[in-house]
This record gives structure tokens, sequence and C-alpha cells, in this order.
């Protein structure tokens, strides 16, 4: 059995190949790269060292989201195309909780984060012992979510790269309940996702899509419109 | 004795998602297109974003649908072509990446094909081409007039300054309350028109095979904002007709001049415009009456589809010409030439 995972969710570039429960080859980049022009090239090049053909591929885990809109349908792209014509299965993971792996075995929460502008970010909370969902994944305020985090009363280590913009509220709100994970345990790594990805279960190639948790400008300024028309 | 060729044609480039089986750049196999036209109707046009979520939807399917209708499995193919450009830039690298993906899955060759290439070689599944040629690309995005003294030999004489012809039939339209798109509305008011408002023809200065239609557009939002003004109903029909006159006239008149100078061979006509009725009878008859062959595709083939990316992608496999990995999604690429 051999894995192959991709993560494009957001600037970073994160690939995997495990087989049998062996770590071939990671790597991670955190060089803002374009994703559309490099994340084949990359595959190729990693599956080459590690002499692993496509053919040999038995599993795709991949990152579906929520992130960069681009990034995220870069890698889910690539992975279900990989997929469907190799005829082997595809299991899709948050990329929130791929983040949240790196902070796997902390006593207490892990709070995952993307930024997404205007004080806003992608963010989730998850078990540290078991990474089962605590709060979903969610595009929200971050403020107002640190408010929920708040309510549980318990140790919550912090991760991700955007930590850092978001760092003195979250120990203004939280105090000293805040962890925050090392720099290098910021960015996602695809060793993590495939082992989630072994949990859980495979989808329909066909109808995996991104996980974007936000709807389109567009559709959000149709819907108001929509609302303000009398009945 | 030549083996026959098998191109897998992807297409993203837009609003519809599309993949093909072409068989040596001459007959079609099989050919889907997933249009996402009901879902941009509410917006009154093509929201990229929206565009791009399709086609990350829809694209293991259409590829699939293009395999099976044609009964046919990825090792029996000899190349992989998919627009590279131009286009809109998230949609384009969707289909990008599924090409590349797809390609390394299989060890096949992959070719990035230009999209305005694409629609010139549309007619080449139904007629052969004959050079020198003369190719207009009319729709919503385009509108180019190209001169090719043989295949891959592409020289764009004259192009649009400002929008597209597709683009100026949309926002007259949206003026008149058609709905989106509005194109086929305007084509069909003009036709059941029995009388039409005199509407400038730009010709630009003399000699030049470009094209204004920005020019024309504000023309006609004047008229209706005048009439508007004076309380003054309009006809939706005479408008229609005047701005459609308008752009026939000055399309026919310019390709017929370029046919004539640059003594073609073959006209052809492509593109999602090149179904208007009106445009398409008047350059039958200025083009049976030079006895020059005109030729414009099927419906299906003019507006946007993944067998003519294949077509072009087929002559620039048997060229050699085949991309990397590392290919991009290219939204402003230009055409070039392939010899």
């Amino acid at each position: 059995m051999i894995y192959l995972g991709i993560d494009t969710s957001n600037s970073p570039l994160a690939l995997a190949l495990i087989e049998d429960g062996k770590v071939l080859i990671e790597e991670t980049s955190n060089l803002k790269i374009n994703h559309s022009l490099t994340a084949m090239p990359a595959i190729e090049e990693m599956m080459k060292k590690a002499k692993v053909a496509p053919a040999d591929l038995t599993h795709i885990a991949v990152a579906e989201g929520p992130g960069s809109y681009t990034g995220v349908r870069i890698g889910l792209t690539i992975a279900k195309t990989l997929a469907w014509s190799l005829k082997i299965p595809l299991h899709p993971v948050s990329s929130l909780k791929v983040l949240a792996a790196n902070g796997q075995g902390f006593e207490g929460l892990v709070c995952p984060l993307m930024d997404a502008r205007r004080g806003t970010a992608f963010i989730g909370l998850y078990e540290g012992s078991s990474l089962m969902p605590v709060i979903g994944d969610q595009h929200s305020d971050v403020k107002e979510f640190l408010l929920k985090v708040k309510e549980f009363n318990r140790p919550v280590l912090f991760t991700g790269m955007d930590v850092s913009l978001h760092e003195a509220l979250i120990s203004e709100v939280l105090g000293e309940t805040a962890h925050f994970s090392g720099m290098q345990n910021r960015l996602p790594r695809a060793s993590n996702l495939i082992l989630l990805a072994q949990e859980s279960p495979e989808s329909n190639v066909h109808h995996a899509v991104p996980e974007y948790r936000r709807i389109t400008e567009a559709e959000a300024n149709y819907n108001k419109a929509q609302e303000g028309q009398p009945l | 004795m030549n083996k026959d060729i098998y191109i897998l044609g992807i297409e993203t480039s837009c609003d519809e998602t599309a993949a093909s089986i072409v068989k040596n750049g001459t007959e079609i196999i099989s050919n889907v297109v997933a249009s996402q036209i009901e879902s941009h109707k509410r917006f009154g046009g093509v929201v990229p974003e929206i565009a791009s979520r399709h086609h990350v939807e829809q694209i293991t399917l259409v590829i699939e649908e293009a395999l099976q209708l044609a009964a046919m499995e990825p090792h029996q193919l000899n190349a992989v072509a998919v627009t590279e450009g131009p286009g809109l830039v998230g949609a384009l690298l969707i289909g990008v990446n599924a090409a590349k993906a797809f390609a390394f899955a299989h060890q096949l060759p992959l070719v990035g094909v230009h999209h305005i290439a694409g629609h010139i070689y549309a007619n080449r599944l139904e007629q052969e081409m004959e050079f020198p040629l003369l190719a207009l690309v009319i729709s919503g995005g385009h509108t180019e007039l190209i001169y090719m003294k043989e295949h891959g030999d592409f020289t764009v004489i004259g192009e649009t300054r400002d929008d597209a012809a597709g683009e100026a039939y949309d926002k007259v339209a949206r003026t008149l309350d058609l709905p989106y798109p509005g194109g086929p509305h305007i084509d069909r008011l003009a036709h059941a028109s029995d009388e039409a408002i005199a509407f400038p023809r730009i010709w630009l200065e003399e000699g030049s095979y470009d094209f204004s239609f920005s020019g024309l557009k504000s023309s006609v939002l004047n008229y209706m904002h005048n009439a508007a003004q004076r309380g003054e109903k309009i006809a939706p029909e005479h408008v229609a007709a005047g701005f459609q006159n308008s752009v026939v006239e000055v399309v026919t008149g310019k390709m017929l001049r370029a046919a004539e100078e640059y003594k073609v061979q073959q006209v052809i006509a492509a593109g999602g415009v090149a179904a208007n009725k009106g445009l398409r009878s008047s350059l039958e008859s200025v083009f049976k009456e030079k006895e020059i062959p005109f030729y414009i595709p099927s419906l299906p083939l003019c507006t946007d589809n993944a067998a003519m990316i294949a077509a072009a992608g087929t002559v620039m496999y048997e060229k050699g010409l085949y991309g990397t990995m590392a290919m991009n999604g290219r939204p402003g690429m230009p055409l070039t030439s392939w010899i």
C-alpha cells in the first residue's frame, strides 16, 4: 500500500509518500510559490526520488480545505484526477485537521487557524488527545470564535502559520490558557495528512469537492438582494 | 501506413467544462460539454470564482464520460491536449492541473493549446482546412481576424481594441432588459424587425482590420438614454436591428477586404457569435458572390468545446510540441505560431 498525500490548501506545499506505514519521503515548503505551476513537478520529482511509479500508488490523500480557494482547488483537482484515472481510493481530510495534527498529544484543545483577512479566519477546535472535532471547521470572526473557545476553560494550543497575526488577540482573550506551537509545527505535514486519511472513509471521487466553508461574494450579495425583496 | 492518433482534449477556460476524444485531428469520437450557463444567469454574467467551483465539481465526470462514450482506456490515447490560455485564470488552471495529473498518471505527452487556435481548428472537424486561410474568431471574449499561411502559422491581422463583439451584444441586451446571455435575443429581435435605427459604423482608420465595439455600444446607450429623457417609448427590435446591422456590416466588410488582399483559399468563422444568424447569412452571401469557400462550424463546435482543443492539439502533437508538468494556466497567453 502506497499513499500519496497532497496539501496545497494554503501557501505551503506539503507532499508525502507512505508505504505500509513507513514514511518514504516527505516535503514541506513555505516559499509562497504558485501551486498550479509547481505542485505537479514536485509530485513527479518526489515520486522519482522514491522510485514510485504512478501505477504503484494505492491511495490518494488530499487536504480538502478550508483555505485559499484556488489552492484547495489545485490540490483537489490533481488528487481527484489521479485517484479516478488510476482507479484508486481518494481520502479527503480537513486542512484544519491536518494542522491540528501538529498538536496531537497536547493535553487540552488544539485550535488550528488560517487567516482570512478583515479579522476573520478559517478556524476549528479539536481535542488534543484524539483530534476529534470539538467545534466544527468554519469561517469566523476570530474574536467571536475565541470567546467560544474561552468557555471550555481548558489549555488551548494554537497552530497554523497565521497564528502570529492573531497572537496578541488570542493572549488578550484567553490569557494563560493560550499556548502557541513552535514555528516548526505551524506548517501542514503531508505525513500527518496521510495518517488521518487512513482513519477517514474514502470518498466518491467524482463527488469530492473543496470544503470552502464560505460562499462566494457574488452569492452572498445575491442572497442579500433576494432577502431585501418583498415576498 | 500511418497509425491513427487519438487525443484527449480538455477545455475549462470560461464557463464550460469540456472533454473530448478526437481521431487524427479531424474526427470526433466523443465530445462532452457541461455548461454552467444556468448557474451564472442569476448574476447576469460569468462569475469567475463560481466558474472555478463548478469546474472542480465536473472535471473528472466530464473526462470519464468522454472516455466512456469513446469506449476507450487511457493507454489507448496518444496525448492529452488542454487549453493553456487565454481565459479566466482560476478556470484555466482546473483543466491544466487535471490534464497534467492525467498525463502523469498514464505517462502520456501533454500539449498546451491556445483557445483561439482551438476555435479555428474546430472547422477541421467538419471541413478540411485549405491554405492560405482567413479566420474570424468572434465570441464573448474574443474578436480577432487571423491569417494562416499553413498549419500552425498564425498572424493576427486585426483584433478588437476594446470590447469583444459578444460582450457588446450582452451589454446592449442588458439595457434592453433581455436575459443573459443576450446575443441570441438581439439576433432574434433583429431578425423579426422591419426597421432599424441608424447607428454609426466604426471602421477605424483606413486600411485597419481592427475592431471597436465600445463606441457603438455607447451610441446605443445614448439613444436609449435620450429617448427615456424625452419620455419616448423605444422599440427594442429597432434598436436590436440597428445595432446588429452595424456589427454585421463592419465585420463583413473587413473580412471581405482581408480575404481579397491576402488572396485566401478559404474563409472560416468560429466562436459563439459566429452562430449569429444575421452575421452568418451576411458572410455566406458575400463570399458566395466572390466565390471564396466560406465555412462556419455547426453550433456545438462554434461555442466552447474540447473537440476543438483536441483537433488543434493533434497538429501540435504531430510537431512534437509537448508541454511539461510545469505548465500553468496563462490568462493573457498570446497566439503564437507553432512553426
